[in-house]
């Protein structure tokens, strides 16, 4: 419908921005650096093109871009976004602009490729979101970690080696095995597409064995319980920006990837699964928001606060499973799903700034050790309310949009079973101890020591990144309409597909699922 | 026998390749020790015209010459045309490394070509004795040019340990193919074809034979279980002539192992399968479990390479089009990558100095980003990471192992690849995360060298992005 390739447009500009910054090399930063926030906020300004072109009155693909790559195995250069990318997307470009702005003068080794690697990873990420050819989104999945690891190696904290080797390590162990997936399943499909794949019918082995594949890989992105320890490493270990990209963006892909791959893809296997991934992610919002409570560490502490909070989304996702097997509750599901994403949006800010407000302490003292401050809101007024506000989004206080996807969330849980939705209703005391427990040690109290006293409050350009934050949570919060809206159809098409019966017609009888009749594959043009 | 002028123009690029190498060996005695760059020049010409040579006379159909020894097809055009790249690549990276030594002499370029022509003459082989032939040619000048450095004690070790284990490499290879002969009557890779069909599988000899093929084929490999000379040779040979006999070799390696295991023995394609596939998976694990624990980089490579021969290998025995073209293009794509690293290792070398420890690595994003960004390319390609074209001959391969039902061997080589990923970003971490050591002089590179190795570098990237043009050449060839 659309011939202006919008999409390539928004991946490819920051790349040769990204480009470009390096090549003005390290003679002058402010040239780089401003030449990094003109392609970042152009970069932002598309983004905004697909939000106003997007019809979200359908479920198909909208700004589809498609044309051969590798002809001879039918891979394609195929692009296309739905309800559920197309926030993500923007939500991408939207958070590089602050991570660029972050780094405007803490960066001083080598700013240009500082910069140019965040507008790669830019580029890269907004890929990953659109790709609807598997191979096309293993090249970006994969490409990603290249400006990441180079990101904490080069900028990142004392035991950076260390930290990034282990994120490259984790991240690859987890989706060589999703490779292995890809190209069985184009055996099974004849194409690559994945929209071709969420069509296939499979037996219910090669299910479990894909969806174990790719539960490797997400698993390992998200992360969930218990290959997530390379999350808090990662964090601490990384320069603000890359921590913001880290919690922001990255580990929504592995989210992204459960609602693209593994729940249309192989649904039956989801179904049959459920069980343990609901019991990973209530494990994750329960043992980890314990964990986050006994940190020393604020980026730690934060980190682990992500990984709680990310076990919402796959268990918001995951419920529906248990949903749709009582037909009568339908509309739980959908709940479920969108308040995954909306937490995952939600978490995107609160995260993003959470690494901020660190970072801008971390700036002044050299010091991310919660026992080294102490009231600070003595000294930085408006950072502490900064601070104090943004702690109560991540304790999910209403009016913030922490509260919303949580909200949504535990209520389609509820719908499922009662007991999984008590102990994921925890976290909401969970997450209140730790955040606001956190904010009276390093914020309120008198001032500890000669550094605290020394603090000069924020200045203009955090004060700009805090803000601008800080009104996308409240906005949110309190009319989280706009974007439920833009998601909605596609959620719904996209419980249909998951609840879709994808056995092979010999073992129909083992369905579980509620529409057991095979899709009629809508032949194409 | 008769002659006709029409074998000639086949054979135009070797033809080249030979006038260049006695016009080197002749012009060397006139020159003085200060003219001796035209050696290199001469070299680079000759190179370059056998290219041009292979682009005029290759692309038609498949053709036989000099009564069934020669053959020219797809498979010996592309592969030629590699091999001469890469070995222009390698002369250009060596000249600076000669020069600082005084060693530019005409005898390095002389052996250097005659090594190329070797392996002009293995790809376009249609007989086990032209095979053998091209393959000893190569050997002989490769065991010289590890003793090049004459003052070296690690290099005469390292040629005399070359020397000994390929003249057994070797052997065991004319061993099975006297097998072949007896069992066939014919070295003509189509005669004995046609006689493997015809008697198929229920002599013995012949698969005897097949078995001592396997066994040279690993040797000039650097297979496991024979890969014992692979790292000592590495790590002892002066670095330009590891790299001329640790990239283009390679692709003529893969010329051996597919002219004699896929045009002459197809028919027996479910014997030798097996075989390979044991040097396969033993490749891959123990290369790249080995290279870990490697300080010196130039023994990691040769462990790396090891691991490498192992991803080839499955290309080839999975036994069909997509697996060979897979194959065919990982051997390409790795050469250019091996000759990459080397190159690197000789820039980082100065007089008095060579590069051998990751630690020389370090910093050198400080020292030089540009060949940083270059190694970093092609480590990252090593490892298999997209958007490289690395990443894309494994998937070639991969994709070509599934396609045959082998699902535990592929997840067996993703699962070493995750654990060769390691040894390549301990490299990139001596480049980006490290400063480098004080009064690191600068370093002194020439334009050419600059140049060799930005296409070295982008070329890996390009191919990532664009694999379809080389995809195709290597397919073609195998239909």
């Amino acid at each position: 419908m659309n011939e202006f390739p919008l999409l390539t447009l928004v991946i490819w500009l920051p790349i040769v921005g990204g480009i470009v910054v390096l090549a003005s090399g390290e003679k002058s930063p402010s040239i780089s650096k401003w030449t990094a926030l003109f392609f970042a906020a152009i970069t932002f300004l598309l983004s905004i093109g697909l939000w106003i072109g997007f019809d979200s009155n359908t479920a198909q693909m909208q700004f589809v871009e498609r044309s051969a790559w590798i002809p001879t195995f039918n891979v394609e250069y195929y692009l296309g976004v739905d309800g559920i990318s197309m926030p993500l997307i923007v939500l991408t470009t939207f958070i590089t602009i602050f991570v660029i702005v972050a780094g405007w003068e803490v960066i001083t080794y080598k700013p240009a490729q500082y910069m140019a690697a965040f507008l790669i990873m830019n580029g890269i990420m907004v890929g990953v979101f659109s790709a609807l050819d598997g191979i096309l989104f293993y090249v970006f999945w994969e490409a990603m970690l290249i400006p990441m690891f180079i990101i904490i190696g080069v900028w990142g904290g004392p035991n950076r080696v260390y930290a990034t080797i282990k994120f490259f390590l984790y991240t690859f162990l987890g989706s060589v095995f999703m490779l292995v997936a890809l190209i069985y399943m184009y055996f099974q499909s004849g194409s690559f597409s994945i929209l071709d794949f969420q069509e296939m019918q499979l037996g219910i082995t090669a299910q479990t064995l894909i969806f174990l594949a790719f539960l490797l890989a997400f698993a390992v992105k998200v992360p969930m319980f218990p290959v997530h320890t390379w999350l808090p490493d990662a964090h601490v270990e990384a320069p603000t920006g890359g921590s913001v990209i880290l919690a922001a963006i990255m580990l929504k892909i592995g989210g992204y990837g459960f609602l693209r791959f593994s729940m249309p893809i192989t649904p039956d296997a989801s179904a049959s699964l459920t069980w343990l991934i609901v019991a990973l992610s209530l494990i994750a919002i329960l043992y980890i928001g314990f964990v986050a409570l006994v940190q020393q560490d604020m980026k730690k502490l934060i980190a682990y606060s992500s990984i709680a909070h990310m076990g919402f989304v796959t268990l918001g996702f995951f419920i529906v499973f248990t949903i749709a097997q009582n037909p009568a509750l339908s509309s739980g599901s959908i709940m479920g799903i969108e308040g995954g994403m909306v937490q995952m949006i939600s978490h995107g800010f609160i995260s993003g700034a959470l690494f901020l407000c660190v970072g801008v302490l971390y700036d002044r003292v050299h010091s991310r050790e919660i026992a080294d401050y102490g009231g600070v809101i003595n000294t930085m007024p408006w950072y502490g309310a900064f601070v104090v506000f943004f702690a109560m989004a991540n304790a999910g206080l209403p009016g913030t949009s922490g509260f919303v996807g949580e909200f949504m969330v535990i209520l389609a849980t509820f719908r499922a079973d009662f007991w999984w939705a008590v102990l994921a209703a925890m976290t909401l005391i969970l997450a209140a101890a730790f955040t606001l427990w956190m904010v009276k040690r390093v914020i309120f109290g008198e001032v500890k020591n000669d550094k605290v006293a020394a603090l000069k409050d924020i200045d203009q350009r955090e004060t700009f990144n805090l803000a601008v934050l800080a009104v996308a949570v409240l906005a949110l919060g309190i009319w989280p309409a706009p974007l439920v809206n833009v998601m909605h159809t596609t959620v719904e098409n996209l419980v249909v597909q998951v609840t879709t019966c994808k056995l092979p017609s010999s073992e129909r009888s083992d369905c579980v699922l509620t529409h057991s009749e095979p899709i009629v594959a809508i032949p194409n043009d | 026998m008769q002659f006709d002028v029409a074998n000639l123009i086949a054979i135009l690029p070797e033809i080249a390749v030979l006038i260049t190498a006695c016009l080197v060996l002749v012009v060397d005695l006139y020159l003085q020790d200060k003219n001796k760059d035209v050696n290199h020049t001469l070299t680079l010409v000759g190179l370059i015209i056998a290219i041009a040579l292979t682009g005029a006379v290759g692309g038609g159909e498949r053709q036989i010459f000099f009564d069934g020894n020669l053959i020219q097809d797809g498979i010996s055009d592309l592969l030629k045309g590699a091999i001469l790249v890469v070995s222009v690549l390698g002369f250009i990276y060596a000249r600076p490394w000669l020069k600082d030594r005084d060693m530019l002499v005409g005898e390095f370029y002389v052996l250097g070509l005659f090594a190329v022509l070797g392996m002009l003459v293995m790809v376009s082989a249609n007989s086990f004795l032209t095979v053998y032939l091209g393959l000893e040619l190569q050997a002989l000048s490769l065991y010289a040019l590890v003793a090049f450095d004459r003052e070296s004690k690690k290099g005469a070790e390292a040629a005399m340990k070359y020397f000994v284990l390929g003249a057994l490499g070797s052997g065991m290879l004319l061993y099975g193919i006297s097998m072949l002969y007896g069992a066939t009557g014919s070295v003509e890779f189509g005669a004995v074809a046609q006689a493997v069909s015809e008697e198929g599988m229920a002599n013995e000899v012949l698969v005897f034979g097949i078995v001592f093929l396997v066994i040279g084929i690993g040797f000039k490999f650097g297979a496991v279980p024979f890969h014992m000379w692979v790292p000592d040779i590495y790590e002892g040979a002066p670095t330009p002539a590891v790299l001329i006999l640790g990239s283009a070799p390679k692709i003529a390696a893969f010329a051996l192992a597919t002219r004699m295991l896929v045009d002459g023995l197809q028919e027996l394609h479910a014997d030798w399968q097996g075989m390979l596939l044991i040097l396969a998976v033993l490749s891959m694990g123990l290369g790249n479990l080995v290279a870990i624990a490697q300080s010196n980089i130039k023994r990691m490579l040769a462990y790396s390479t090891i691991s490498h021969v192992g991803f080839i290998f499955l290309g080839l025995l999975a036994g069909s089009t997509q697996g060979y073209a897979s194959a065919m293009f990982y051997a390409i794509v790795y050469a250019l990558m091996a000759a990459g690293a080397f190159g690197i290792l000789l820039i980082l070398s100065r007089k008095g100095f060579d590069a051998e420890t990751l630690e020389d690595l370090k910093g050198l994003n400080d020292r030089d980003a540009w060949y940083a960004a270059m190694m970093t390319i092609i480590m990252f390609s090593m490892a298999g990471v997209p958007p490289t074209v690395g990443f894309m001959a494994k998937l070639l391969v991969l994709e070509a192992v599934i396609r045959i039902d082998l699902l535990w061997l592929a997840l067996v080589a993703v699962f070493f690849s995750v654990i060769g990923a390691f040894y390549y970003l301990r490299v990139i971490k001596f480049i980006y995360f490290d400063r480098a050591v004080l009064n690191a002089p600068a370093l002194v590179t020439t334009g050419g060298v600059r140049v060799a190795m930005t296409f070295n570098g982008l070329i890996l990237l390009m191919l990532g992005l664009f694999p379809t043009a080389l995809l195709s050449l290597c397919q073609s060839a195998f239909i």
